[in-house]
């Protein structure tokens, strides 16, 4: 048997930590991990964020990102050890034996240079072809990944292609030089799902015509079943389990492994509208600022008291600024919007304070949505303060009362945004809707940012107060499987507009429009040869193309 | 007071040193202010430890009172600025619209001006009395002021907890005291250190130039102005007040860093 391309012995790597107000100390990142890749094999790397799965993938270049040092064990690539080689030695190793993809390519790139004078900057730097041939090469490279135009697309800036032809230009980039390995690291995460699909399937295509090893690092499951050969499942730095796709998938043997698996079934009954909806969107229409184009064009949809309207669509579709226009915090320009069967005024400084406390807003990113300067008891506090004038002990015990609710114990109350976890953050967020004693509370994709095991966690709380307060939510998502979790009624929007309303089971049974269709069937499946089956039976191109 | 390293110390020290000399001067200064005590420009000596002046003054007791008039109105000077131009800066920032046009348009013309010519001009008009120089030093400086925290509010409020505060139908006040103004604290506890050491050179500027603080009252600018002469007979009384005011900068700037970092952290700054 021939050596392996890449073999990893029993990888250390440590980090000082300097918390402020707090003496430094050396935490281990990844503990003791080993692995080893073969020629032409895909290994998918998964794992919650801070598994240590982007730094393990980093170290195949011997590479630590600020203060993280590789401290223990071998990393041999080619059969040289790599990880104690000296700069010259990296410097010839990087860029052309193991290149890198980056999770966000719109960060990656300079937007100052052409695409083509990036895509052959490594091949050219490193020596290994003449200026015509590497561009010959990119040229090949960019209609394997199905761009469009591939003789002229080099020829454009940055911001002159989509996300996804991008995240599809910098996989060109890592190809470009001929290496040996290439570390992919989340790089479609940051797409939408109909634009992830094509993604993907231009990688899979590009790595199988190129016969290169590859690292692939996610935390969807669903994703890294498409692309890889062998699975390796990190937690807290440390492998949980290692096996085939389908094993991992079929019969995995840990518990995590299989928690990461069922994530996302919960079960969800809808219910049935009631008789005098909450809340009525009627035609309503709005745009920004002086464009000449609608955002929002005649949009009618309505949430029921106690249930939950899922608004689902890609970015750019006009969920978010929805829940702008119901909030008042973008006027509307036609149309009308009554709630518990008063109208409710185009802006929000014209709503009285009852208004503005019986619609709660939760957003996508709790870190920036709490004042980092107050304690959670503060944060959780004032909309009680505000709206119901609860002072000192009154005040205290409520605010307990809520943590409870949302599961966090005693003495959160003191902490500050900065001590908590995501999860624990976006509980807090939640906290403070609630304060309010809301009748509807507008979730603008409150567990995008998180990790799947924690959204599940978050979902599973939205769906149990819902129980217990009768609240109605309005619950913007990208994520098909969030919609079935938590939706009595779900509108699809595109570009704008409503393209189909009703019921979740409605909505959700075919016949489907085109747009649905591609919408729904782009949701990563876990299964083996979902990507070939999918792409081989949809009916309309994504935007991103 | 654990856990202060070290350099933030020496600031407090030598600062608190100053400040001490500043408010005990009547107490701790050997001679009178204005009392002529010996011989013009006598070196320094066991009786004299700085020497004398021009006309034959304790120049150590004149560098205490000096001292004293110099911190006093550059801090009430400062203390101004930041009040009126931050409270300015924050509110053109949160109303936004014309409010922020007239403010931030009305703010550069006055800066388009510079500080010392519209000082002289104001203070060639007005009476000079410790009042006057304040407010008019004060109103100079906010403009610097009102331009940082304008640009640091900017950002600050279109975050989602400044969105989620107005959403709850949170006053302006709220949202600028509450929200706003703990999160633009390190740049301007920054900006303060800088601010009070301009306000120092301004002062003594203006004293040097006969407008600042008038004699017989001492001041650090004004002791300059008196022993100018002196440096052509290598006399170093005119130097003091320049080594007085050096000191005092970098060690107020010490301080200023340290509470820049305990301000930087997100821990509401109670840590260390």
């Amino acid at each position: 048997m021939p050596d392996p391309l890449l073999s990893i012995r029993n990888l250390r790597i440590e980090a000082t930590v300097h918390a402020p107000g707090e003496p430094s100390r050396e935490v281990v990142i990844v503990d003791d991990v080993s692995l080893s890749l073969d020629r032409g094999k895909v290994m998918g790397l998964i794992g919650e964020s801070g598994a240590g799965k982007s730094t393990i993938g980093l170290s195949a270049l011997a590479y630590g990102r600020g203060g993280i040092r590789l401290t223990g064990g071998t990393i041999t690539l080619n059969n040289r050890e790599i990880r104690l080689a000296d700069a010259a030695t990296l410097r010839s190793l990087r860029g052309r034996e193991v290149t890198y993809v980056a999770q966000s390519a719109a960060a990656a790139f300079n937007p100052a240079k052409r695409l083509m004078e990036q895509v052959i900057e490594a091949t050219l730097h490193h020596g290994l072809m003449s200026r015509e041939a590497a561009e010959a090469r990119a040229i090949d490279l960019f209609r394997t990944l199905s761009l469009p135009d591939p003789e002229t697309i080099g020829q454009r800036y940055p911001h002159q292609v989509s996300g996804g032809q991008l995240q599809r230009a910098m996989t060109a980039m890592a190809l470009c030089p001929k290496p040996d390995l290439v570390i992919f690291d989340e790089p479609t995460t940051a797409l939408d799902v109909t634009t992830q699909i094509d993604v993907l399937a231009a990688i899979k295509t590009a790595i199988a015509q190129t016969g290169v090893a590859a690292l692939y690092i996610t935390h969807d499951l669903a994703v890294v079943a498409q692309v890889s050969d062998e699975i390796m499942v990190l937690r807290h730095g440390k492998m949980v389990e290692h096996g085939t796709v389908q094993q991992i998938i079929e019969a995995p043997r840990q518990d995590y492994t299989r928690a990461l698996i069922s994530v996302r079934s919960i079960e969800h009954t809808e219910k049935p509208p009631s008789a005098q909806p909450l809340l009525v969107v009627q035609n309503v229409s709005a745009r920004y600022g002086a464009m000449a184009k609608d955002v929002l064009s005649n949009v009618s949809v309505q949430v029921h008291p106690g249930q939950t309207l899922a608004l689902v669509g890609e970015s750019g579709s006009g969920k978010s600024t929805m829940a702008r226009v119901i909030t008042g915090l973008l006027p509307l320009r036609a149309g009308q919007i009554t709630f518990d069967g008063r109208t409710l005024p185009r802006a929000l400084k014209d709503r009285p304070r009852e208004d503005l406390r019986q619609i709660q807003m939760i957003y996508q990113m709790a870190d920036v949505a709490m004042n980092p300067r107050q304690t959670v008891a503060t944060i959780i506090g004032r909309p009680l303060e505000f709206y119901f004038g609860l002072r000192g002990a009154e005040r205290d015990a409520r605010v307990q009362e809520l943590l409870d609710a949302i599961e966090l114990g005693k003495g959160y109350g003191e902490r500050y945004p900065a001590e908590l976890s995501g999860g624990q953050k976006q509980r807090v967020c939640i906290a403070r809707a609630l304060a309010a004693k809301p009748k509807l509370i507008l979730c603008d994709e409150v567990t995008s940012a998180l990790d799947p095991l924690v959204a599940d966690g978050i979902l599973k709380l939205l769906l149990d107060l819902q129980a217990r307060e009768g609240v109605a939510y309005l619950f913007i998502t990208h994520d098909i499987a969030t919609v079935r979790a938590i939706a009595d009624s779900i509108a699809v929007m595109y570009q704008g507009r409503v393209q189909r309303y009703g019921a979740k089971s409605d909505v959700l049974a075919p016949p489907f429009d085109d747009y649905t269709d591609l919408l729904l069937s782009s949701v990563p499946e876990m299964q083996i040869g979902w990507l070939e089956r999918t792409l081989a039976t949809r009916r309309m191109e994504s935007a991103g193309n | 007071m654990k856990g202060v390293p070290l350099s933030a110390l020496f600031g407090l020290i030598v600062t608190g040193l100053f400040f001490g000399m500043a408010a005990l001067a009547p107490w701790i200064a050997p001679y009178g202010m204005s009392e002529i005590v010996g011989d013009v420009w006598e070196p320094a000596s066991g009786q004299f430890w700085l020497g004398t002046d021009n006309i034959g003054r304790d120049l150590l007791t004149r560098m205490i009172y000096g001292g004293r008039n110099t911190i006093f109105v550059a801090s009430m000077a400062t203390a101004l600025s930041f009040c009126l131009g931050a409270f300015l800066g924050f509110t053109a920032a949160v109303y936004g619209g014309w409010v922020d046009q007239l403010l931030a348009r009305g703010n550069d013309l006055v800066m388009s001006i510079p500080t010392l010519i519209s000082a002289l001009v104001v203070l060639s008009v007005m009476p000079v009395t410790l009042p006057v120089l304040i407010v008019v030093m004060g109103l100079l400086d906010s403009t610097r002021v009102f331009r940082l925290s304008r640009a640091v509010a900017v950002d600050i409020n279109v975050m989602d907890f400044v969105e989620a505060a107005r959403l709850r139908g949170e006053g302006q006040s709220w949202v600028i005291f509450r929200e706003i103004l703990p999160n633009a604290l390190s740049p301007l506890v920054a900006e303060l250190g800088l601010r009070f050491i301009f306000a120092i050179l301004f002062i003594s500027t203006l004293s040097f130039l006969g407008l600042g603080i008038q004699p017989p009252a001492a001041d650090w600018g004004a002791i300059v102005k008196e022993n100018r002469e002196g440096i052509v007979y290598g006399i170093p009384a005119a130097l003091v007040p320049a080594v007085a005011i050096v000191t005092l900068s970098i060690a107020v700037n010490l301080v200023a860093d340290w509470a820049l970092t305990r301000t930087t952290s997100l821990k509401g700054g109670r840590g260390a």
